[in-house]
């Protein structure tokens, strides 16, 4: 273990205290309905006192059947569904999704649908890690933060509600492009929603950044080696707070993230403070992709216009031409026409990746999908990184990690 | 590629103290006090609806007063939660529309399963069913939450139509072209 990780020593303490001082060991059950579980976690304790000796993650309370749902539809039905994996980041699961399946039929969307989802995808991790970093903020005691990050999103729902149509769930993309196109003077507002979020994220991060209290609560907590992050499948701003540099939007680039220029924040130490930086300089960096994208907008079609067995025609056509109205019919009721084979794509989204495994027969049904959540995969850290830790510092931990249980249990 | 760690600094003395950080935070309240409220005191003031938001799926009436719906089923088919369900029905033929040949009989959509997705509206090849502005649906019992036929046309209304194709269908007849 290379030697700038440090780690806190209360269990080692606890150990090697005298044998008088030796407790019963208790069973606590923290959740499943806890504020500070951000959901429907339930983890059972085990304490010596205030000190965690064994953590055990318990799973499944928000079980929905995700992927058996997917084989009993069509390939566009399905996107209301992803909505609702992490349903703080609606649009950039609908991106992965429809990423997923158009590599599947490989289907190259045009520029300006690549752009499109390349700014609802950052604006999305704008939106995630507002809220994480507001719900942290009361986890930890500081309740202003949320109230400042909450009015933020709220301009971002204004956005995503007149891009889209809803506020939370988007359903925005379809497979070979998009619900609709961008409406007149949005990227102008997003330009705007930028120019003034920056002041307002720098002033919200001097009130953590730099305060005692949050590091007393943040600094050394919840320490994840560079080796354990890696080895636990750990994704998104939780690796990288523990040093890794690793990010789908750099090292496998999709929907044309190589055309945008942006830095990756690492941590050094792998503690809670690191997680929280990493977020806060993602956001800045997720507003430097969106003027970049924004400013390099393309026009031309948001949607393919080839793929005729897998993308609607337009309104228009349907209400005017025999053909194209039975081409809507066949769409819509046999579902896009996806050939055989398997894909398994993953896209870099705000709480780590989100990966869909796809096995098709051909048609246009799944045969089988399989969701790899970010959110489970950084979850399983827990029995690890808990263990020694306070019981007050298990809150500490769960907010850092920014987990979202509609896609831990899917 | 850029890689930046984010930058750690131990706290200098003067911020050990919490002082900086508590005139710092008195500083942003202060601020933000004189700042105009950003709450919405809902149900007083109510939020604009941007054009084309997705709220409670409607039937609508084209603009000479024909039902548009013609129950080809297609939304019935496409809805994920399964929220819709149409009773096909023919059309009297005295009445003037009686050339598209099918009306819906019965249609409801029960607004406990809908999920606002807008595919309903997406695929519907004749534009009768939209999402429209309402938004905030209550009721005492479950029966309540089912809109009829009567209902949806009710909350949908009229909207222009671009094409009147049924229009063009019955002068292409009369004039001896059917198709
Ligand atoms: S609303 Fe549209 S899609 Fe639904 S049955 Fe009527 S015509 Fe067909
Ligand atoms: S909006 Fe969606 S859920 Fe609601 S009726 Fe239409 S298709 Fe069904």
């Amino acid at each position: 273990m290379p030697a700038e990780f440090t780690f806190p020593d209360n269990a080692a303490k606890a150990a090697d205290a005298a044998p008088e001082f030796e407790t019963e060991k208790m069973s606590l059950s923290m959740g499943p309905s806890h504020p500070s579980t951000h959901g429907v976690l339930r983890l059972q304790l085990e304490i010596d006192g205030e000190i965690v000796t064994k953590c055990d993650p318990v799973l499944g309370y928000l079980h929905r059947g995700d992927e058996k749902i997917a084989e009993n539809m069509t390939y566009n039905q399905f996107v209301p569904y992803t909505d609702r994996l992490d349903y703080i980041a609606p649009l950039a699961n609908n991106v992965a999704y429809a990423i997923a399946v158009e590599r599947l039929a490989k289907l190259e969307v045009p520029p300006r649908c690549q752009a499109i989802r390349v700014i609802i995808c950052e604006l999305a991790r704008i939106s995630s890690h507002l809220l994480g970093l507001g719900a942290y903020g009361i986890d930890v005691g500081a309740w202003s933060i949320f109230l400042y990050t909450f009015t933020e999103r709220e301009k971002l729902y204004k956005l995503f509600e007149e891009l889209t149509g809803a506020r939370f769930t988007t359903s925005y993309t379809r497979i070979g492009g998009l619900a609709r196109d961008v409406p007149a003077g949005w990227n102008d507002r997003v330009l705007a929603f930028c120019d003034q979020f920056l002041p307002i994220l720098d002033e919200v991060l001097a009130l953590l950044t730099r305060n005692k209290i949050f590091m007393d609560r943040t600094v050394d907590i919840g320490v994840i080696s560079k080796a354990d992050a890696i080895a636990y499948g750990l994704t998104g701003p939780n690796l990288r707070g523990s040093g890794v540099p690793f990010d789908l939007r750099k090292d496998a680039p999709y929907s044309g993230y190589e055309k945008y220029e942006f830095d990756v924040p690492v941590g050094t130490k792998g503690d809670c403070y690191d997680r929280y930086l990493c977020r806060g300089e993602e956001m800045k960096q997720s507003v430097r992709i969106v003027r970049q994208a924004i400013a390099s907008f393309p026009g031309g079609d948001w949607y393919v216009k080839d793929a005729r067995r897998i993308f609607a025609p337009p309104k228009e056509k349907i209400l005017t031409s025999m053909e194209e109205l039975i081409n809507n019919f066949m769409i819509v009721t046999e579902g896009p026409q996806i050939p055989a084979g398997e894909v398994y794509f993953e896209a870099e989204n705000p709480k780590g990746t989100l990966g869909f495994f796809i096995v098709s027969k051909g048609g246009g049904v799944p045969w089988r999908m399989k969701i790899r959540s970010p959110s489970f995969c950084n979850l399983s850290i827990l029995p690890k990184v808990c263990v020694g830790t306070f019981v007050s510092d298990v809150v500490s931990i769960l907010g850092s990690l920014d987990f979202v249980m509609g896609e831990a249990d899917r | 590629m850029a890689v930046i760690p984010v930058e750690r600094k131990p706290l200098s003395l003067a911020e050990r103290t919490y002082l900086p950080q508590i005139a710092a935070g008195l500083k942003t309240t202060l601020k933000h006090i004189f700042q105009p409220t950003v709450t919405l005191e809902y149900p007083e003031q109510r939020p604009t609806i941007p054009p084309g938001y997705r709220g409670v799926p409607t039937l609508v009436f084209d603009p000479h007063g024909r039902e548009k719906c013609v129950s080809c089923q297609l939304c019935e088919f496409v809805c994920p939660p399964k929220a819709i369900r149409i009773t096909p029905g023919g059309i009297d033929p005295a009445d003037p529309a009686a050339h598209v040949e099918k009306r819906p009989q019965e249609f409801e959509i029960d607004m406990l399963r809908c999920i606002y997705c807008g595919l309903c509206q997406e695929v519907c090849p004749e534009e009768a069913i939209f999402l429209q502005n309402q938004y905030s649906m209550t009721g005492y019992t479950r029966a309540e939450m089912v809109n009829n036929k009567q209902k949806l046309y009710e909350l949908g209304g009229t909207l222009p139509d671009a094409h009147f194709k049924w229009d063009k269908k019955k002068a292409a007849e009369e004039h001896g072209n059917a198709h």
